[in-house]
């Protein structure tokens, strides 16, 4: 009880601050209710128009489109090997690290196009921040696993601390490690990790935090409190989330998109994208069979 | 209920068998037993005659002009020193190059350079130190040296130190490299993902993470750098005599060249007196110079490291 009011005033804390970073915000009056919302009203953050996502010759995913919203929940679910992750990976330029990997078509974030030559993916990573599928922390203390983004940006030693306890409440982990901040991030479990890599990812205060199947190398007990965080942090975050779990993107998310691999000529598979709606009409009145068959358990 | 029963005899090895597997153990047992009493036959020859040397040396022998053994004059901090001068002067030149050589390799070189240099790399560090000695005095000193320093004896020790120094290069490069790449890949992906620079990454992670292999790396070249014999016999000019010179710019045998000059017998009383064990009592510090260097670095690596 008493660590749900700590996070509830830290999440009024830093919504104002969040507002006052970005006016835009403070006009959108969607939250709370974002899934019954009407999207089209919902501010775009990405604009994805027609995108294909290559590894060397391999084509990875196919003419992808569609839209992520302000503050609200997108989760891309589908069989192995549809791309998903690859294509999550396309929106702070994380592919870019891979050896032969590029894309064509566009992705717009802010109605900037992130492929652009003149864009520089640190900086695109400094505002899109990611949690990936094994949790990583650094071998470090878990301070300095909180305070690493920070300070990369030169944030004052001074403000180190606040902004560590900040981000560590924030991702419901402050109450268990707030006695040992200077242990090694390596002591603590799986979940802990976990949520600690959340910490880790918004204390740079990003505009949008990717999950790559954040939950998958985890127990049930600890998704449940990485589902509550994510649900959670979507008042103050765009977030964009991989699942292989459908009751995962049922439970969490406003937006779902449904990938899906298909078989060319060559017997090359490559991803693409089946559906993209509202959570609710995916799950309940898919436009598409091959979605029905999916989230029915038919087929994957 | 129906079983297909078996007879516990269908479950037991055949004793041929048996017997040939542990035979298999007896004899693998017997090649690590040989690796280690030839290991302890090697210590206990060596201290035997060092404590020979040391008990039988006189303190005013140990302190003189130089290393004159066939004068009675061991004057081990001469060699020592230059010992000491040659492998820092060669720890200077294969540090900072065999870790930035590393790094390189690891965290920016296309996979497609990699793999070509990375066995040019190892091939180096194959090449024969007589060639490197060679080359530092018929290179190293005439052509390099000379043009900074006006004075600078045809045998030194710089030459040496740097000769060593190309040696060892790619030896550290290469362990150096190995720990660098097992760092793993999840961990340059999150700082990458806070939008961390490859400079910042290698710097502020992967280089922190493969501490302990790049600490090997360096003890490993230290120990050959102060093990290396052939290059310091030609280049720094380490007969079998030694006048105490603090100068790098001076000639000056070191702890391994004088025990190559008294394991050669050049000397005319070769096996006389105490000159015979001084090689020894000089092979006996070399093993302690190095033993402590592990031990140094091991305290080092626990203190700082970060484990992954």
């Amino acid at each position: 009880m008493v660590e749900t009011n700590n996070l509830n005033e830290s999440a009024r804390e830093e919504k104002k601050t969040t507002i006052s970073l970005s006016p835009t915000i403070s006009s959108m009056a969607t939250r709370g209710d974002e899934s019954t919302a009407d999207p089209s009203a919902a501010e775009v953050i990405f604009d994805v128009e027609k995108l294909d996502a290559f590894y060397g010759d391999f084509k990875a995913l196919s003419n992808v489109s569609l839209q992520v919203y302000k503050s609200q929940v997108t989760a891309f679910i589908g069989p192995s090997g549809c791309g998903k992750s690859t294509f999550l990976r396309c929106f702070n330029r994380m592919n870019d690290l891979i050896e032969g990997a590029r894309v064509e078509g566009t992705i717009k974030y802010r109605g900037a196009d992130l492929y652009d030559e003149e864009v520089d993916p640190v900086e695109v990573r400094r505002r899109i921040g990611m949690v990936f599928q094994k949790p990583n922390p650094f071998p470090k203390s878990i301070f300095e696993n909180v305070a690493y983004g920070p300070r990369l940006s030169g944030l004052k030693k001074s403000k180190l601390a606040e902004t560590v306890e900040k981000s560590l409440r924030r991702s419901a982990l402050w109450d268990e490690v707030k006695d040992r901040l200077s242990a090694s991030a390596y002591g603590l479990s799986g979940g802990q990790q976990q949520r600690l890599c959340i910490a880790r990812a918004i204390a740079v205060q990003p505009d949008v935090v990717l999950m790559d199947e954040p939950c998958s190398a985890l127990d049930p007990i600890a998704t449940a409190r990485i589902e509550e965080l994510i649900t959670e942090l979507k008042s103050e975050y765009t977030i964009v989330i991989v699942t292989h779990n459908m009751q995962q993107a049922a439970r969490m998310s406003d937006q779902t998109a449904f990938f899906s691999v298909a078989l060319d000529s060559h017997g090359s598979r490559t991803g693409e994208l089946v559906e993209f709606d509202k959570t609710e009409t995916i799950f309940t009145n898919p436009n598409d069979s091959r979605t029905e068959a999916y989230i029915t358990g038919r087929v994957g | 209920m129906n079983m297909t029963t078996i007879s516990a005899e269908e479950l037991q090895t055949a004793s041929g068998r048996r017997l040939r597997s542990s035979l298999a153990r007896w004899m693998f047992l017997l090649a690590s037993a040989v690796t280690i009493l030839i290991s302890g036959l090697i210590i206990w020859t060596i201290a035997s005659e060092a404590w020979t040397f040391a008990s039988q040396v006189a303190a005013d022998q140990l302190q003189t002009i130089g290393w004159f053994p066939r004068r009675g004059m061991f004057d081990i901090g001469t060699l020592i020193l230059n010992s000491a001068q040659i492998a820092i002067v060669s720890m200077i030149v294969a540090v900072p190059s065999g870790l930035g050589a590393a790094i390189y390799l690891s965290e920016y070189a296309h996979p497609r350079v990699r793999r070509i240099m990375k066995p040019t790399l190892e091939l180096l560090a194959s090449v024969p130190s007589v060639v490197l000695g060679v080359f530092a005095i018929s290179f190293i000193t005439p052509v390099v040296l000379s043009k900074f320093f006006d004075e600078i004896n045809f045998f030194n020790k710089l030459a040496a130190g740097i000769g060593v120094g190309l040696l060892v290069i790619p030896l550290i490069a290469s362990i150096s490299e190995d720990a660098l790449r097992a760092v793993p890949r999840d961990l340059r992906e999150a700082s990458a993902g806070l939008g961390a620079r490859k400079a910042t990454t290698a710097i502020r992670v992967v280089i922190p993470a493969a501490l302990s292999g790049l600490m090997a790396a360096i003890i490993v070249g230290f120990s050959r750098a102060i093990g290396e014999t052939m290059v310091v016999t030609i280049a720094s000019g380490g007969g079998d005599t030694s006048l105490f010179e603090t100068s790098i710019k001076e000639s000056g045998g070191t702890v391994t060249s004088a025990m190559a000059a008294l394991g050669l017998g050049t000397d005319q009383v070769a096996g006389n007196d105490l000159a015979f064990q001084s090689l020894y009592f000089l092979g006996a510090l070399l093993f302690i110079i190095t033993l402590v260097m592990n031990m140094l670095g091991n305290l080092i690596v626990r203190r700082m490291q970060e484990r992954y």
